[in-house]
């Protein structure tokens, strides 16, 4: 037996998998596909203070070795997660990271005190880069100011530990992890999806109602490690890893370029069971690789030369 | 619960260039499958197309002694995943998981039981109509295609003792026209205290004449739908359909409040923008 567990700041989780936001409803959906006790964590689909709708229809359209989406944040608002999901969430087992958004800092804050209230609340997700909405989310994660003055501002309405989300959409990912790590964040996570399109040449029409969307997969599987790594020697905050992860060897690489967790998304929609694959896939690369914890892996990026043989 | 299967293809039965039906390996899916419920099938190993696809489960397929051993899946050709689906040869095995959905709600006598399919919207039906012959219920297909070359696996439902109302578009089987016009009909002819509860698939604006229909003639309609979807458990939010309830609308995830939904509370202009 490997010690599979994981360092988050003051959060120490079972596992270093976690089921990302967006990607896994509000955890109880999948609770039937696997026991979320198992898991690092899950977190949640995005939350604002306010019920909202999210975009009309088609709101995802396949790409290959990837999918793009614009939901827009369909969500129930905190308020009623908290009376309506959290209990269940709790009930079984689940380490609860719970993705928060705003579209002023305000709501931010707002909805941080209603999670920091509730029982059974593990960290804060800052969803600073959502590319699909046009106020709030993005328009703080794409600038450095803004992303310092919402970290910031939250920090100072809760003691649960946050872990802005960031965007890849941007020139210098890094910077925006120094500035996260600057206003007081416990962790970072990336990356979040890269804008993107689809036109369908027959009609001439975008293929999402929202036109542009968030491309997700594998296909950008290289380039969110190439950013956990630039975040990994620009600050000494936990990364949570993501982008692609669908195999173990994904999982490993992501904590080689320096990640203490990572977020697999999407491959849990073509695969629900994937988790008990991934745990055993991790097992076993302990096991051959004769590492006796898994957060020995983190950051261990060989550069120098090979030895010879 | 879903299972996740990898279903050995038993059989690929190509009825035209367009369509076949494919004979799957899945005991666990078929003893537990309600009528219209569905799987997500992974259409093919690799990484393009990524995402499952949403298939009505078609057949329970039953060994000798009535054992469900494995279901069926009508497919057609229209796009990459299907494109795979119909190519696909005995042997091969596809991961299938399921199975998932709101289930029809099969009426009892004395209602009776109208279906109405539009070409591959026949899909959900098949075990719609084996729960209704278990309860007794009267049943009728109303079926309509382009063409009589698209108009499939009848024989199944005759078998299971519905009446059999066809319409073509060009003429070549049964009646010229819609399918909705016999429906039509057949709802004026209703004697006085006869109900019927009508289930309907196929092209939206089918359904939507179909809901239309129901609703005149105060007759309960039950469709099926088949939004884009991305996971089939609820996880993306990509499926969702535009409902009211109460004064309001909101959009609900097909996968798990539908895929079957009462027609009088789908808001029809949302779903057929996208068309």
């Amino acid at each position: 037996m490997r010690d599979l567990s994981v360092q988050i700041g003051s959060l120490t989780l079972a596992n270093p998998l976690i089921a990302a936001s967006g990607c896994f409803g509000y955890g109880v959906e999948y609770a039937g596909a696997v026991d979320l006790s198992s898991l690092g964590g899950v977190a949640v689909k995005g939350l604002f203070l306010s019920e909202r709708q999210g975009h009309t229809p088609p709101r995802i359209v396949e790409t290959p070795a990837g999918m793009l989406n614009a939901i827009g944040l369909q969500g129930i608002g905190v308020h009623r997660f908290v009376a309506e999901r959290l209990p269940e969430l709790r009930r079984l087992g689940a380490t609860v990271i719970v993705n928060i958004c705003g579209s002023t800092i305000d709501e931010y804050c707002e909805v941080a005190r209603v999670l920091s209230d509730a029982e059974g609340v593990a960290a804060l997700e800052l969803n600073i880069s959502c590319p699909n909405i046009k106020e709030g989310g993005i328009q703080f994660g794409c600038s450095l100011t803004g992303t310092y003055d919402v970290v910031s501002a939250v920090r100072k309405v809760t003691r649960l530990p946050i872990i802005p989300k960031l965007t890849p959409n941007v020139t210098d990912v890094a910077a925006f992890a120094r500035a996260s790590e600057e206003a007081g964040a416990d962790a970072v996570s990336l990356v979040n999806t890269f804008l993107a399109m689809a036109i369908d040449v027959e009609t001439r029409r975008p293929k999402l109602s929202n036109v542009l969307g968030g491309l997700s997969g594998p296909a950008i599987r290289p380039i969110a490690v190439r950013m956990v790594w630039e975040c990994s020697r620009a600050v000494k905050l936990p990364i949570l890893g993501m982008g692609g992860i669908a195999t173990t060897a994904d999982v490993i690489e992501f904590l080689l370029a320096g990640a203490s967790a990572v977020q697999v998304g999407t491959a849990n929609f073509v695969d629900p069971f994937i988790w008990t694959k991934l745990l055993a896939g991790l097992e076993d690369y302990l096991e051959r690789h004769d590492i006796a914890r898994v957060r020995d892996l983190v950051g261990g990026l060989e550069l120098g030369q090979p030895e010879p043989a | 619960m879903p299972f996740d299967v990898a279903a050995e293809v038993i059989e690929n039965r190509r009825m035209s260039p367009d369509y076949n039906v494919l004979s799957l390996a899945a005991p666990d899916i078929a003893r537990v499958t309600q009528p219209g419920q569905f799987v997500m099938v992974k259409t093919t190993p690799g990484l393009d197309p990524l995402l499952r696809r949403p298939f009505s489960v078609f057949e329970v397929l039953r060994d000798d002694g009535g054992r469900p051993v494995g279901i069926s899946l009508l497919n057609k050709r229209v796009g990459v995943g299907t494109e795979h689906l119909y190519a696909v040869e005995s042997g091969a095995r596809l991961d299938c998981l399921g199975p998932l959905g709101q289930p029809f709600v099969p009426a009892r006598p004395p209602d009776r039981a109208w279906m109405v399919a539009g070409g591959v919207g026949l899909a959900p039906f098949v075990t719609l109509a084996e729960a209704l012959a278990g309860l007794g219920t009267s049943m009728t297909l109303f079926y309509g295609a382009r063409s009589g070359r698209d108009l499939y696996c009848a024989d199944l439902f005759t078998r299971l003792g519905a009446r059999l109302v066809l319409a073509t578009e060009d003429g070549s089987a049964g009646e010229r026209g819609r399918v909705t016009d016999p429906l039509r009909r057949a709802l004026g002819d209703l004697d006085r205290g006869t109900t019927a509860t009508i289930y309907a698939c196929g092209p939206t604006p089918m359904m939507r004449a179909v809901a239309a229909l129901g609703r005149d003639a105060d007759a309960p309609v039950f469709v099926s739908l088949e939004p884009v979807m991305g996971c089939g458990m609820g996880g993306c939010y990509s499926c969702v359909v535009r409902v009211r309830a109460g004064g309001e609308s909101r959009f609900v995830r097909s996968c798990l409040d539908g895929p079957v939904f009462d027609a009088s509370a789908v808001v029809w202009d949302a779903l057929e923008a996208r068309h």
